[in-house]
């Protein structure tokens, strides 16, 4: 045991009896090293989260960019706590068609995972890619939740979703802090649309938002890249590439259904 | 969520800065803690520790803000240390994979010594 940790454990020991419960314990996700998903999730294609970690906004390959969406739910007499008991409660009804969200039964709780099953756009000729993947519920409060992706994923990062109230007005938030998992996916969110469609995705939940409000869907986005650099270290992420891993197992897949369906 | 509610104080200990994180961060706190970062990057600095023995709340928007201030600090070519994390705040920095990156002490002058 390296110096450091001593040293932080020793530490610990002395302090643990004096520290107070932190006030956002509960709000946070237990420690995991690999995500387990528990709960049966009707209709969802369930890979590439099962015994994966998770990769934060340091893990990832690509440029490191923050995006912010906003809908402000102008003369709407909704507190950001009502709104965000909505949108939970709401969550996978308001995804569109190509990024379907699959919470557990409780739904969304901190440490519980959220399975994904999305479809990349057809380019260049091919056909549409399936992916299937999945988040942790890092973070969640009254106000807000996020979520934290797993090695594969498309995205390396954290997504905030949140409701606050600016000069009178509730509005609506989601914040991605994220870079692109690795090479492959850096070069789909670059060039092959990967970008725009994520921004369609949150574009998309915030317009079904509006909708149920009755506003009108006006949208602001700010989008900063706060790392330009590529991590080369991480190139190796794209072994979990979970498109390619879900893609690749494919006919497996069909070749088990077909069996099921025969036998 | 309430306003900011964070405080922060910059020292000076034998050529490390010091900056005191207390009350709450969030995303209220991005202010106040881009300017502590600022000063305490004065005169070449090289190594940050960032002292939380005064934090009472943290959420996902906070570990956002030590992102984007780790980032910083990176691209100025200075280390960015922790000290006074307790045993929760611990387990989130692990959780998230911060403390990758931030070297976490488990008191103010070994985090200095480190530096």
């Amino acid at each position: 045991m390296d110096e450091q940790m001593t040293e932080t454990m020793a530490d610990e020991t002395a302090n643990a009896a004096a520290l107070p419960v932190s006030r956002d314990a509960a709000n946070w996700a237990r420690p995991v090293e690999k995500l387990a998903v528990e709960g049966e999730r009707a209709g969802a294609l369930n890979l590439n989260v099962a015994g994966k970690g998770l990769t934060g906004p340091l893990q990832g390959f690509g440029a490191l960019w923050q995006k912010t969406y906003r809908l402000p739910l102008a003369a709407v007499d909704v507190s950001p706590a009502q709104v965000m008991a909505w949108w939970k409660g709401h969550l996978p009804e308001l995804m569109p068609d190509d990024s379907r969200f699959y919470p557990s039964m409780t739904g969304v709780q901190p440490g519980e995972v959220v399975l994904i099953n999305a479809t990349l756009p057809a380019m260049f000729g091919a056909p549409p890619m399936p992916v299937s993947t999945g988040v942790l519920i890092l973070y969640a409060d009254d106000e807000s939740f996020s979520v934290m992706t797993p090695e594969g994923h498309p995205e390396s990062g954290f997504n905030t979703f949140s409701a606050l109230e600016e000069e009178g007005v509730t509005l609506c938030q989601i914040q991605s802090l994220a870079r692109a998992n690795d090479p492959v996916y850096e070069f789909g969110f670059r060039y092959m649309g990967g970008g725009a469609q994520q921004e369609q995705i949150w574009r998309h939940v915030l317009g079904q938002i509006a909708q149920h409000y009755g506003v009108e869907p006006a949208i602001e986005v700010r989008k900063q890249c706060v790392d330009s650099r590529l991590q080369w270290a991480k190139a190796g992420n794209v072994w979990h590439n979970a498109v390619i891993r879900t893609t690749l197992t494919a006919p497996l897949r069909w070749t088990k259904r077909a069996l099921g369906r025969t036998s | 969520m309430s306003k900011a509610n964070i405080t922060t104080n910059v020292r000076r200990n034998n050529g490390v800065s010091i900056i005191d994180i207390g009350g709450e961060v969030n995303a209220y706190a991005e202010d106040a803690l881009a300017a502590a970062y600022s000063e305490a990057s004065q005169n070449g600095v090289k190594a940050i520790v960032l002292n939380f023995s005064g934090l009472e709340y943290m959420n996902s928007s906070g570990i956002g803000l030590l992102v984007t201030l780790l980032i910083r600090a990176q691209r100025n070519k200075q280390r960015l240390l922790a000290c006074g994390l307790n045993e929760h705040y611990q387990q989130i920095f692990a959780l998230t994979r911060l403390n990758e990156a931030i070297g976490i002490y488990g008191s103010e002058a070994a985090a200095a010594a480190a530096a």
